[in-house]
């Protein structure tokens, strides 16, 4: 019996309560296949274990991130020199390199998750609009698409947040001007297709209207590929954050991210190695968690996107 | 074919003609030009000066159609750092930036084509999964991050390679690698898929069956038919490189346009950006033009859509 056949019996069997049957049918599904697929567990346990730290920051740290003492500035981490206090040593400053390291989480979560999010709900609704409408509407979202397409990105996000001044809202809405196209793009695509299919022929000779046709019935089948996408480009988002911090145009001190550890402890290359690697390899392992949780979310929903 | 070739043309022009209304608002975002160009010490007759000077007392439209016809004839105003046209300022760094980005391109091409052409030859086996895993790790490791790691390693333990500056091979290598790392997995990875893709077509499973030799398979059948999605990805692949290995130039001190732009960021020097982002906007409308004219070319379905 396949899959399919087993829901739709399912779903008979129990009558009224078929929906949360088949709701949790697919969830058991879906943890079978998380059980199973070891670097997609791996990703899950990642990063969960960033969003409680990023959570728990203020428990974990066990000093202030921002408590200066210039007389202990670059200490090397506790392991190399046997009587530091400070588990990953101190910065140039003299702070506390673990405790700046576990409140920098919050930062490149914060905007990871609201970047994905913004662009993931502004594409959704341009992809909808533009394939259901289709005609001069999509026309022009299309042309708007092929005009962001065609910007250097990085160029002009420098240029936008220099021109406005960095802050959190503005580094997430500069990170979201491009990556919606991409959501936009397959939703459309989708959507093409969609509006000729069965139900929803249907549903417009009932006289649904419009914007029901689109929410009520459309919208749900273009769920996954905006839900994989959005996995797959949380990682992506996370390296940005860190780059424009890096550069100086994130977040601005004395808030710490790990783009600013970086770019602080690049100066101090040649004698301190800890300042220029723990920043990297948290941000590397966080980014590697979200791509595996993205990929894994891709083979279970929908394998047709491989090429994303 | 000809036909299509036009369309695309005039999407083009349209599209440069829209960069330009971008470029040319890039100034006007927060509402008063002279104050983002201005120190925030000047003095209120600094900015009535200014003012007059660069012609922002005038309707927009008027400023808007100024711009325009200057920005025709690639003048995009004298840069205010350095007094000289701030186009030519750019021009100058390009050199310097398409050769990194043609380094990081050659990397990714001659390194990620054929580790994952092999690891999909050989699907299942340790070297195939040995790729792949190196492939999820390198897409995970920041460029810049791998920058720096890559200074201290052979720079400052081995010191084997200069850390910073242009120069020859020595100085090109370390920054051509770090900018093409995810390019490089993405490459791979992509090359694996759409190969294995191939691989289980019918037309393969004929050349197989008719007895042909598995290299004359891999090399005639499947590789050829793999590449119509690999040339969209490098194409686009190469418009980045060229507009966006800002950070790599910045972390190497690399006489690029993108260590330009964050100088001319950090000294208010507009003209140098706004040209700057013309520039490599007008370059990457032009690479577009030329994949989906390749793409056409190598699948003539799609023309006639």
């Amino acid at each position: 019996m396949t899959e399919e056949t087993m829901l739709g019996q399912a779903a008979i069997e129990t009558e009224d309560h078929g929906d949360t049957v088949r709701d949790k049918r697919a969830w058991r599904k879906l943890m079978d296949s998380l059980l199973k697929d070891k670097s997609a567990f791996f990703g899950v346990v990642i990063l969960f274990f960033v969003v409680v730290t990023a959570i728990l920051a203020p428990v974990l740290a066990p000093f202030s991130p921002h408590e200066q003492l210039l007389s202990r500035n670059l200490r090397p981490p506790m392991w190399s020199d046997g009587q530091s206090i400070f588990i990953l040593g101190t910065d140039h400053l003299g702070r506390d390199f673990l405790s700046r390291l576990i409140y920098g989480t919050r930062i490149s979560l914060i905007v990871g998750f609201f970047a994905v999010f913004l662009t993931g709900s502004f594409g959704l609704l341009v992809g909808l609009i533009s394939g259901y409408f289709g005609g001069k509407v999509d026309f022009f979202l299309m042309r708007l698409v092929d005009l962001v397409l065609s910007f250097p990105f990085i160029l002009l996000a420098l240029a936008t947040i220099a021109i406005v001044g960095p802050s959190l809202t503005v580094l997430i809405l500069v990170m979201s001007m491009r990556i919606w196209v991409i959501y936009a793009r397959v939703v459309r695509g989708e959507v093409l297709s969609l509006r000729e299919q069965e139900f929803v022929q249907a549903a417009r000779s009932i006289g649904g209207s419009h914007i029901r046709i689109i929410f009520y019935h459309i919208l749900p089948n273009v769920l996954p590929p905006v839900i994989i996408i959005a996995s797959l480009y949380l990682g992506r988002m996370i390296i940005i954050e860190a780059g424009l911090s890096f550069l100086g145009l994130g977040v601005p001190p004395p808030t710490p991210t790990w783009g600013g550890l970086l770019s602080d402890g690049k100066v101090h290359l040649y004698t301190a190695w800890w300042v220029v690697t723990f920043p990297g390899v948290a941000i590397t392992l966080t980014v590697l968690g979200a791509n595996l949780v993205g990929d894994w979310l891709r083979n279970v929903l929908d394998p047709r996107l491989k090429s994303m | 074919m000809g036909s299509y070739a036009v369309k695309r043309l005039i999407q083009a022009i349209f599209l440069l003609k829209l960069v330009m209304v971008v470029v040319f608002l890039l100034l006007h975002m927060t509402g008063d030009p002279v104050t983002v160009m201005l120190e925030t010490d000047a003095t209120l007759e600094d900015i009535a000066e200014m003012k007059k000077l660069m012609g922002f007392d005038q309707p927009l439209w008027v400023q808007y159609w100024r711009f325009f016809k200057n920005a025709l004839q690639g003048n995009f105003g004298d840069s205010i750092e350095h007094g000289e046209p701030a186009m030519g300022l750019v021009l100058e760094r390009l050199p310097a930036t398409i050769e990194m980005a043609l380094g990081a391109f050659m990397f990714a091409v001659v390194i990620g084509i054929p580790f994952g052409c092999l690891a999909a030859f050989k699907e299942g086996s340790l070297y195939d999964r040995g790729c792949v895993g190196i492939t999820v790790l390198i897409q995970a490791i920041p460029d810049f991050w791998l920058a720096i790691m890559l200074i201290m390693f052979f720079s400052v333990f081995l010191g084997m390679l200069p850390s910073f500056g242009r120069g020859g091979w020595q100085h090109f290598i370390m920054p051509a690698f770090a900018a093409s790392t995810y390019h490089l997995a993405r490459l791979a990875r992509l090359m694996r898929s759409q190969m294995l893709e191939v691989m289980r077509q019918d037309y393969i499973v004929t050349a197989r069956a008719k007895g042909l030799d598995e290299k004359i398979i891999l090399m005639v059948h499947a590789l050829k038919n793999s590449a119509i999605p690999i040339v969209t990805v490098l194409g686009l692949d190469l418009g980045i490189l060229l507009g966006g290995t800002v950070i790599i130039e910045v972390v190497f001190a690399w006489p690029g346009v993108g260590r330009l732009v964050i100088q001319a960021i950090s000294s208010r020097d507009f003209p140098v950006v706004q040209s700057a982002v013309f520039l490599m906007a007008s370059g990457f409308v032009l690479i577009n033009l030329t994949v989906d004219l390749v793409y056409a070319y190598l699948d003539p379905r799609i023309s006639y859509k």
